[in-house]
Formats: structure tokens, sequence, C-alpha cells
């Protein structure tokens, strides 16, 4: 009994438990009130269902709550991803568009440039977007939120430049693989973010990358003395956030076939910092979980599917939820983990009661 | 004699924090009409006895009075409605704001529900009149010198309240000349029969302006003095807690243990390095195997020549050769490259990373040092911390516990750990025994000296005399941002040292 009381802590402790409860707790609330939330089937080969439409939706999101995250962690805070995710979008399909074609008198639509070239342009776009608010925060010290804030605002325009004001359409069909696509029954972006989640861990974990950034997150000063590049590792961070704004760009163009400059992204920063704050993740910075703002980016999907699919007037769907971020948010705090814990003590000390009695 | 004409009156003042005793039993007497010094080290209780005076903090025991009434101000507020106005070290004003504004704010005259801009203008410059200033009372406070600044904060204390008036470090950044004009304010206002409190790490200008001097240390009074009464020699050695009597005792008995095995070649040498504003230009050679000590009162210099050496404060004149190769040494990367290490005075700001393990502070520096990509692994960093923590005795349930949660004399061991790792040619420890208690001391102490003779360098800064002169073999003596002296071998002497910094007067 005394064991198991000790890993029940242990789990509670484990800054994985409480994303993973929150999402346990919406999925529940599903199950029981939208009809058929669980229901999976097989139409030609691909795995439809609303849990398969949550995860799909949620990638874009999942990228850039995997940039935040690195963000957060070295002490600051990345606003502009919204704007760098449209900036991308707007490259990648003005690139791509797709021109009319006949061969052979079939009608046939061909890339302006080849896709890698026109991805590796937005790519390379986006992460230049990154190393210019390292340059402002790492480098000349702005304050994280303004200096981003300059990309949040000029990045928007800058979108709207390169698309001309207008909405650019994709004809090109192999690109609507990358958002809408299918590899072995599952959506194709879910590969793309397990390949790069793989990626980051590796850097986190096998590198020293990981270690220093807690360092630097926690205490910059100390950092510096003991001999850390503090300036070049945060630079990486606000660089692989643009890295990760740039491929979600990408993803929400392919999926919508098109780019819109004034629409695309527009406040999902705020759901990426939402999704490193469920993930368990402290904005204080410091320690960090990256796989726990994944989860925290499914929690907010889950959360948004759910109260579309419970039919909340739109009107007030923004309302409800903030209400269940809210929750969720007191749930994740000192005070709300401390109740859990006393419920979870007593309610084992009860049942080692229970047993004693019973064995009397 | 001294109880008429009494201005303020402190009596048996105590004040704890958890676990120190920060105040404790103090007593404290200021006349109208007197400049009265409060001297004693880092942590005498020097801020907390003006914090209690001026409200900010609230004193357990003991009892105030302000012209024979009993007061006990409650918050910062109260204190300048009492009388009681504080300049402070860092000038606390509004860089953006006008200088009348400055010296108004938060109290303006109102005239017909609004603020009386021409009244402002009118009593900020009859209050810098006061002080011999005439300047633009509407033009903006940073566009006018550190001093001037000085001078507005001090225009408003006088122009809220006018019977006592405390300066606290006021002098530290400002030059001779400014200083000067500082001091014929000061008497000029004294002369006017008000009491001023003065605090300076600067002894020459204890002597050059006040007439009383009250010494704290420990939390303690050591007494009061009139100053023309009391020699330097003897005012260092209050401040530091030694008895003459008892340094003689010490200078017979001065055998030197240490530095003898130094001179297996010059590590490091620097000729010239400074940088203006903080310390000046001073030569310094370190050898192999030699505890190096460097003495001085705080803010002397001793730590500013270490945050020089080792790259923190990027020098801006002289030479450094390490291992007589001509190198430079910009930042704490290049020196940690050449074998530097450098344990900060200020562990919590500086030293530990309090939310990482004891392991992760541990391997931190060498990590550092061996870049990002040759990752130690998870086997290596444990055999690493465990290493330490066995040969630093560091008492801890596992090295996976936070830094944050140790003691600090075993946070002092993970930060020597941390830089012991990285296998130093040149360990500079800064205050490495401050706050931790007598075993730790003696532990941290017998370290110093086994790595010396293991023929490392090790560049020593302490507050404690007693401390330096066991460990060092020889000793370069800080005064006023100036390496003004060096003490070799058997000369090397509380006495001696306590002599150099007064500037050889007995």
């Amino acid at each position: 009994m005394e064991t198991r009381n000790k890993m029940n802590r242990r789990l509670i402790d484990h800054q994985l438990f409480w994303p993973l409860f929150a999402l346990t707790v919406l999925l529940v609330f599903d199950f029981f009130y939208i009809k058929g939330f669980f229901h999976l089937e097989i139409i030609e080969g691909h795995l439809y269902g609303s849990l398969i439409d949550i995860v799909n939706r949620a990638t874009p999101l999942m990228f850039l709550a995997i940039g935040m995250t690195l963000v957060i962690a070295s002490g600051g805070i990345d606003i502009s991803v919204g704007s760098v995710l449209a900036i991308s979008g707007a490259i990648s399909a003005l690139m791509i568009g797709g021109d009319l074609v006949f061969v052979d008198g079939v009608q046939h639509y061909v890339a302006r440039y080849p896709i890698l070239v026109a991805i590796f342009v937005a790519l390379v776009v986006s992460v230049i977007c990154g190393i210019w608010n390292g340059l402002l925060i790492a480098k000349l010290g702005v304050n994280a939120m303004v200096g981003t804030l300059i990309l949040l605002v000029a990045g928007r325009g800058i979108a709207q430049l390169i698309v001309d004001g207008n909405v650019i359409t994709v004809y090109y069909e192999p690109f609507f693989y990358i958002g809408s696509g299918f590899f072995l029954g599952l959506p194709f972006s879910i590969y793309l973010v397990a390949a790069f989640l793989g990626l980051i861990m590796w850097l986190i974990k096998k590198t020293a990358f990981g270690l220093f950034l807690e360092s630097i997150g926690s205490n910059r000063v100390s950092s510096r003395f003991t001999g850390l590049d503090v300036q070049k590792i945060m630079w990486a961070c606000y660089a692989i956030s643009g890295l990760c704004a740039g491929i979600a760009g990408i993803i929400v163009a392919s999926e919508v076939k098109s780019a819109d400059a004034n629409n695309a992204g527009v406040f999902i920063e705020l759901d990426a910092i939402l999704s490193v704050v469920l993930g368990g993740n402290s904005m204080a910075g410091g320690r960090f979980s990256v796989i726990g703002s994944v989860i925290g980016a499914l929690v907010v999907q889950t959360l948004t599917t759910t109260i579309y699919a419970i039919g909340v007037p739109p009107e007030i769907t923004m309302v409800v939820k903030a209400l269940v971020v809210i929750v969720i948010y007191l749930i994740q705090s000192q005070m709300g983990k401390k109740t859990v814990k006393r419920t979870v003590k007593t309610s084992a000390g009860e049942t080692a009661l229970k047993t004693q009695e019973a064995k009397a | 004699m001294r109880t008429e004409n009494v201005l303020v009156r402190m009596e048996g003042i105590c004040k704890e924090f958890p676990g120190v005793k920060a105040l404790d039993n103090v007593d404290f007497e200021l006349r109208h009409g007197e400049i009265h010094a409060v001297c004693g080290e880092n942590g005498a209780g020097k801020s907390t006895l003006i914090k209690v005076l001026t409200g900010v903090e609230q004193n357990e025991r003991g009892s105030i009075y302000l012209e024979g009434n009993p007061i006990s101000p409650q918050t910062p507020m109260e204190a300048p409605a009492l009388g009681i106005s504080t300049v402070y070290q860092e000038v606390n004003l509004c860089p953006n704001l006008s200088v009348a504004e400055n010296i108004f704010i938060g109290r303006e005259p109102i005239k017909h529900g609004k603020i009386d801009w021409d009244e402002i203008n009118r009593r900020s410059e009859t209050a810098l009149a006061r002080l011999n200033v005439k300047l633009d009372v509407t033009g903006r406070l940073d566009e006018y010198s550190v001093a001037i600044q000085q001078m507005v904060a001090i225009a408003r204390a006088l122009d809220i309240s006018a019977k006592v008036l405390i300066l606290d470090e006021p002098t530290s950044s400002l030059n001779k000349i400014e200083v000067a004009n500082l001091f014929r304010i000061m008497r000029k206002l004294k002369s006017e029969g008000m009491g001023i409190i003065f605090i300076t790490h600067f002894l020459e200008q204890v002597y050059e302006v006040t007439d009383q001097i009250t010494i704290l240390r420990n939390g303690k009074l050591v007494g009061q003095f009139e100053t023309a009464k009391l020699d330097r020699l003897q005012l260092i050695a209050k401040m530091i807690g030694k008895d003459l009597a008892e340094f003689e005792k010490t200078i017979k008995e001065s055998v030197h243990d240490a530095g003898v095995a130094a001179n297996e070649g010059v590590f490091y040498k620097a000729e010239q390095l400074g940088q203006q504003g903080s310390i000046n230009p001073f030569d310094i050679e370190i050898s192999k195997g030699e505890v190096m000590g460097l003495a001085g009162l705080l803010g002397s210099g001793r730590t500013e020549s270490a945050r020089v050496i080792f790259g923190i404060d990027e020098p801006d004149s002289g030479e450094i050769h390490v291992d007589k190769n001509k190198v430079t040494i910009k930042t704490p990367v290049d020196a940690i490259r050449l074998g530097l290490a450098f344990c900060s005075e200020n562990r919590k700001t500086e030293g530990i990373v309090a939310n990482l393990t004891i392991r992760e502070n541990i391997i931190l520096a060498l990590q550092g040092k061996r870049g990002m990509g040759a990752f130690l692994t998870r086997k290596e960093q444990e055999e690493i911390a465990d290493k330490y923590v066995k040969l630093l005795n560091i008492v801890t349930p596992s090295i996976e516990q936070l830094v944050g949660n140790l003691s600090g004399g075993n946070q002092q061991k993970v930060l020597l750990a941390r830089w012991l790792a990285t296998n130093p040619e040149l360990l500079i420890l800064d205050e490495p025994t401050r706050g931790i208690d007598i075993g730790a001391k003696a532990e941290v102490q017998k370290l110093v000296l086994q790595l010396a003779s293991e023929g490392r360098a090790v560049l020593l800064i302490s507050s404690e005399l007693d401390e330096m002169v066991r460990c060092c073999g020889r000793m370069a003596v800080y005064k006023d941002k100036q390496k003004i002296g060096e003490l070799n071998g058997t000369e090397i002497t509380e006495l001696n040292v306590m002599k150099t910094i007064a500037g050889g007067q007995n």
C-alpha cells in the first residue's frame, strides 16, 4: 500500500500527468456528450473520424507549440508566429500556384517553381524572420514581447505585399498532399510532426542544447559567467520558432489550397502560448517539456472541436473556451495540485483502512 | 555632554530576519549640526539600521526618539513627514521627467484643482539654489550629469523635510570635484543645524567630512567615536573585529604554510589591465602553485579586478599573457578556454542555477567548455557529480536534488565542484566562505591550500582578514578602485594589511 501511494505521488508530480489528465477529461466528456465521437471508419484505405480530424487539425499548432516551448524556456516569448505562418503560406502558394496547360488535349496544372524549391524558399524566409527576432532580442536586448510584436505587425503587412493583397489559390495538386494527404492510412502531416519532434528531442537529449537552454532560462547571469554563449542559444530558439511557423504555414496553405494573408494564423500565437502553458511549462522559463506542449496543443484543439461539436452558439464559443481554459489552468496550478494530491492521499488512506477492516 | 541637543536617538534596536540577527541591541545617537558616519563591513547592519529609521523595516524591540518624542515609522511614507529624508546610492528619480517634476513628484501643490506649475518651478529653483546649483528646472533630468541628479535628489529630500538627512553611499559615482562640492553643501547644511547620517565605503571621506563615527559589526554596535580621536587603523580594526593587542600576538605567531610551492612559473600576467569607471589599470602576476590574495575593503576594486581578469567586464586597456602567450580575454568563454575559473561573490544571482539539479550544476561549466556537441553521457555526468559530492562532502540525499534546496555552504561547494570539474589552471574565488558555517569554511580554506599544492594558481578574495592571512602567499592590496601595493610572504599579517589599506598611517 505504501509503495502504491508513493507511485501515485510520483505520477502526479510528473510534468506530463496534468496535460494528459486534461486531455482525458475532455475526451471522456466527448464520449458521453457527442454521439459517435470515437467512431473511426476506413474509407478508401484512409482512417476517418473526429479523433483523426482533431490530430490533423492540430498539426500546425503542434509545430508552433514546439518552437514556442523553446523560446519560452529561454525566458522569452514569440508572438510573431502567426504572421510568419502567413508569410510562409503566401510564399509557397505564390511560387507553386499552378498554370493550366494542355498535354495531349488533357488539361493539367503545373507548378511555377518545383515544389521543393518553393518549400525551401518559404522555410528559409521563415528562419530569417526568426533570426531577425533573435537579432532584436538576443543581440540588442529588446524585450521579447516588444521585439516580436514588431514582426507580428510588420509580418502581416509583408505577407499581404507578397500576395499583392489577393487570396492566392493553389491548383497544383501534389502540394495538397502535405496538409490533407494520407500515408499508411493516417494524415501525412502527423508524420511531419513526429519526424520534427524526433529531431528536436534528439537536439535536446543528445546534445547539450537542452541543458544550456534550461540553464539560461533559469539564471541568465550565472549561465554567462559559467561560459555559456547565452546570445547564441537564445538566437537559436527564435530561429527554430521561425522554422516551426514556416512549416505550419505550408501545412495550412496546403490544407486550404490557398494563401490568405489577411486571415491565416490570426491569433494562433495565443493558442501556441496556451498549448505551452497547458503542457505544464512555466512562463518564467527554465525547465521545459516539448512533449507536454504537443499534448497541450492537442488539448487546445480537442477543446475547440468539442465546443463546435456540442453546438455552442458561434458568438459565445470564445467565452466558453476561455472558461474551460481557466478551469484547466487552475487545476494545474500549485493550489489545484495540492488539492488533488490531498484527495489522492485520503482516498488511498481510506482504501488502506478498508483493507485493514476487511482483514479484521 | 551629549545628552543635550539630541536630534535622533535609537535605543536597543533589534531586528531579525529569518535565521539572521540583522540588528542586535543597537544604540545610535545623532545631534543637531552633526555629520555622522555609519561604518561597517558588508552585512554589518548599516542599511538595516537606516531602514528601521526610515520606516522601510520595523524594529522588533527598542525605541526611536526624534527630538525627544518617541516615533515609530511604519511605512517609507511616514519618515519624510516626520522630517527624516533619505538619498539612496542609486539615484531613484525618474530620468524622463523634468527636474522640477522630480522634486515635487507625488506631492504637487494644487491651485484651483490643477497642478500649480509656477509654484513648482519657483520652489524647485529655491531648493536648488540652497545647494548652489543653478539650472533650468524644466529640463529633463537625464540631460544632466549624475552629480547634478544627486543634487536634485538632495534638493527633493530637503524640500520634503529638513531635520535629518540620510546619505547612503552618495559619492560612489561622483568624481573628485563633485565630491568636494557635495561636502561643501553637507557642511553648509550642518551649519544650518541639520543632522546628517553619511554612509560610505571610502574611509578618506569619513575623515574628511564627519564628526562622529558609529561602527557596526555583525549586527552589533561596536561603539560610537569622535572622528578626530579615532585613527584609521583603529577604525579598520574595529570594523573587521580585531583587537590591536590581538594583532601583535598574531604577528609573532605568523608562520606561512601557504605559498610554499610557488614559483613553478608564472601562469597569468597582466600589465596595465583596467576598465574605465570600475578599476584603474593595474599589473598582476600569478604563479602556478600560489595563492594570491586581493585585499581591500568592499568597493576597493578587488572584485572589479577579478571581473576584468575573467572577462565579465571587458577590459579597455592592458596586455594579458597566459602561460607566456599573449592572449585577449573579452568574455568568460575566452577565460574558461584558457584555463581560468571564477566563483562569484553573489552565489544566488551569479553562481548557482537554482532550478537545475546538483548534477547539472556541477557539469555545466565543463559542458560549456566542451561545447554543445560533445554532450557528456548521463553516466559520465553522474560519475563527475558523485566524485565531487564525495570529495567536497556535499550533504545531499541525491545528486538529482535541486541546488536551490541546499544550504548556502553546500551551494558554495557545488559551485567549487563546477569549476574544479573544468580542471582549471587559475581559480578565482570571490568570497568563497561568505555566509557559510565555520565547519564548511575550514573545509573550503583547506581545499584552497590543497589546490595550490597541486600546482594550480588561486586568486582569493575575502573580507575576512584572518582567512586571507592564513591562505595567501602573496597579496595585492586595493583601495579606492586602485591597486596600492603588494605584500609578500612574512609581510602578510593582519596588521600590515590594515596599515596598507589605511595608507601607512598609524
